[in-house]
């Protein structure tokens, strides 16, 4: 006789099979250490329960996705993360990938162009155009996107407490092209929250960078309507060691404290909201990534909906780009890694990204070849051309686990926001150490679990070879440093120092007050004063974040 | 695993340069913690004065620097170079992070008696700096 529920089934032939054969784990768990049952059936589910939280595509509360075609559509954009050394170098490095059939440009800037220092600058040293391309002025960003098309492209820049000068430098080589700011698209990460919480590119306290934010939200939404003007990401914090509940909790709690400062500034919800995007990861664990991305999304549709009364579908959807996740990545046979991408890129895809970065298999040993950035891209266009997920809308929509983990992972990361509520907000937690405490934890207990053998990682603690070639690695020329500090003394003397004075001026002043800080900002790099001197003239004025160190 | 001598070691874990990626640094300062170790961490975004200074002043056995950027064959000369000028000549130094194979001996001649790299087992560490470090 054939079970009749899941609870006779787990009392009858699954417990009798248990009694004859102990299973691999004593326990079997997501990443936030939910146990798992074996199956799920309808029995998991109140009747009507999964169509509910469901819905249809591009219908609250968009579980299934924001678009009602989606990659019938369009695929999602391709959109690999790249920049290193100077302008020239990285400009052909983005022809390159356009050429290869990129979508979309994602630009990487080094450490000092991210904390606000120009090249020159003595705590400059050592890390110019490491971890991306190197911006000190205009004369940088008109080499970077020489011959690249502003109006036909869409950019996505990786750049928080230097986010407003960075989009100001975009939009003055727009008008050098003659493409207007109405007409240009693109994001910038924008995300001072979670650089508090773990990224660490901060420069100024709390208040004014959110401040700073706010400015750049009202600015767009009157003149550079099509901008992505902030990607909340929860990359970094997962990338840091968080679970997938984390991930959302702390990232829809960031991104609920952006609403309310907009909303506190005086914005209409509806007004700005559809312009916010998020940045999450993808690792490895396949079904609870998929859930992940379908949770987070219908969480945040909740969000805007129930508590900032957004009327406006597109206020209410998550959009997201995802990367796969750079620490899953092994400095131990790295071609395994092109698997691993392969894995999570497709739990991304299966999840609804609108646009997608794979990491590259060397990127635990280096900045990635040119070689891995090309299998990066193609495991993408394998994806999207050969393996049918993209032809039907949320394949693994009703799935009895699926939209188990779903439910779950929505729970717990309510239950984190929550948390963060009573804790003051966002910023609040931050303040106190809360996120990232959390996640330290969880990061603390991921290694455990590795060393005690609870987890295998493939090459780490098991199946190892012994007889590895190092591999090749890119090397930025130190240089490098030098070159770019010629460049600025040459823009120093060839500029009309009295402009850009009373310029950096004005911009303190205003500071200072309350006026909208995007057109002084852009005035100021328009007349080539440097991205070190205008993030100086801000820091005269509003000072510097100061860490709170918890281990 | 050796016990400690009298006192317990001193460890000062540091992030020189620009880059906030301290997952690794976190983990390893909490794994020393966890086998008895004294732990220092210094926060992100530490020039190469700040480190040198709080090795003196926190009186440790040990350093270890921490770097993701591929910066480390400009900024570890500088820490070293920093604690000579302070006469902090007698601790055990080590390294951890996204550093090439090819730099190991560079770093070696810097002073540096480890290089620890993604993957690493933790215990690997604790049992290096049991066995090489002095307690002052």
């Amino acid at each position: 006789m054939p079970s009749s529920s899941k609870s006779e089934w787990l009392q009858g032939p699954y417990k009798k099979a248990l009694e004859r054969a102990p299973e691999r784990k004593k326990v079997f768990e997501t990443t936030g250490q939910h146990a798992l049952d074996p199956v799920y059936t309808s029995d998991d589910f109140a009747p009507g329960e999964i169509e509910a939280g469901l819905g249809f595509p591009a219908e609250f509360p968009f579980t299934r996705g924001i678009q009602p075609t989606m990659y019938r559509g369009r695929l999602w954009t391709m959109r690999q993360y790249a920049g290193f050394g100077t302008a020239e170098e990285s400009n052909r490095r983005y022809r390159y990938l356009l050429d290869q059939g990129q979508t979309g440009l994602s630009v990487a800037f080094d450490l000092p162009t991210q904390i606000g220092y120009d090249s020159d600058d003595p705590m400059a040293a050592g890390e110019v155009g490491k971890v991306g391309v190197a911006i000190d002025s205009i004369d940088d960003m008109l080499t970077l996107l020489d011959s690249i098309p502003l109006e036909k492209v869409t950019t996505s820049m990786t750049i928080n407490s230097t986010a407003a000068i960075l989009l100001s430098l975009y939009i003055a080589v727009g008008r050098k092209q003659g493409v207007e700011p109405a007409k240009l698209g693109g994001t910038i990460q924008n995300d001072i929250l979670k650089e508090y919480i773990t990224r660490g590119t901060y420069i100024f306290p709390p208040k004014p960078s959110m401040r700073l934010i706010t400015d750049v939200f009202r600015y767009c939404a009157d003149e550079v309507p099509q901008w992505n003007t902030i990607s909340i990401s929860g990359y970094h914090i997962r990338e840091a060691g968080s679970t997938a509940a984390q991930e959302i909790g702390f990232t829809l709690a960031n991104g609920i404290a952006y609403v309310q400062a907009a909303i506190d500034a005086g914005l209409d919800v509806d007004n700005f909201a559809g312009r916010l995007s998020f940045f999450f990861a993808c690792h490895n664990n396949f079904p609870e990534e998929i859930a992940k991305f379908r949770a987070a999304r219908r969480l945040w549709a909740k969000i805007m909906k129930e508590r900032f009364n957004a009327t406006n579908p597109r206020s209410q959807m998550l959009r997201f780009h995802t990367q796969t996740g750079g620490a899953t990545l092994t400095a131990q046979q790295p071609e395994v890694n092109i698997v691993r991408t392969t894995v999570q890129a497709l739990a991304a895809v299966l999840g609804g990204t609108q646009s997608l970065h794979t990491n590259s298999m060397d990127e635990a040993l280096g900045l990635p070849t040119e070689k891995a950035v090309q299998i990066a891209l193609r495991t993408q266009q394998v994806l999207g051309y050969e393996s049918g997920v993209s032809e039907v809308i949320d394949p693994m929509g009703g799935a009895y686990y699926i939209e188990h983990l779903t439910n779950h992972l929505e729970a717990e990361a309510t239950e984190y926001i929550e948390t963060i509520d009573k804790l003051g907000g966002a910023m609040d937690g931050i303040e106190q150490g809360f996120q990232q405490r959390e996640i330290q934890e969880a990061a603390y207990r991921f290694q455990r679990e590795i060393e005690d053998n609870d987890r295998l990682i493939v090459g780490v603690n098991e199946f190892r070879t012994d007889d590895e070639l190092p591999p090749e690695v890119m090397r930025v020329d130190p240089e490098l440093g030098r070159s770019q500090a010629a460049k600025l003394q040459h823009l120093r003397e060839n500029r009309d120092t009295e402009t850009v004075n009373n310029l950096l001026a004005k911009l303190e002043g205003a500071a200072a007050g309350t006026d909208n800080l995007l057109p002084i900002i852009l005035e100021c790099v328009e007349n080539r004063a440097t991205l070190g001197e205008v993030s100086h003239a801000l820091r005269r004025v509003w000072g510097e974040h100061k860490e709170t160190v918890v281990v | 695993m050796t016990a400690p001598a009298r006192t317990k070691i001193r460890v000062l874990i540091a992030k020189p340069g620009l880059d906030g990626h301290d997952r690794g640094a976190k983990v390893v300062a909490r794994a020393l913690r966890d086998a008895g170790c004294e732990v220092i961490y210094t926060g992100i975004r530490q020039t190469p004065e700040m480190i040198a200074e709080a090795a003196l002043q926190e009186d440790v056995d040990v350093v270890g620097l921490s770097i993701l950027s591929g910066a480390h064959l400009e900024l570890f000369p500088r820490v070293v170079e920093e604690l000579k000028k302070r006469d902090v000549d007698d601790v055990l130094l080590f390294c951890g992070g996204i550093i090439p194979d090819d730099d190991t001996k560079q770093l070696e001649d810097l002073g540096f008696q480890a290089v620890f790299r993604p993957g690493t087992d933790t215990r690997e560490i604790v049992q290096f700096v049991y066995d090489n470090a002095r307690v002052s």
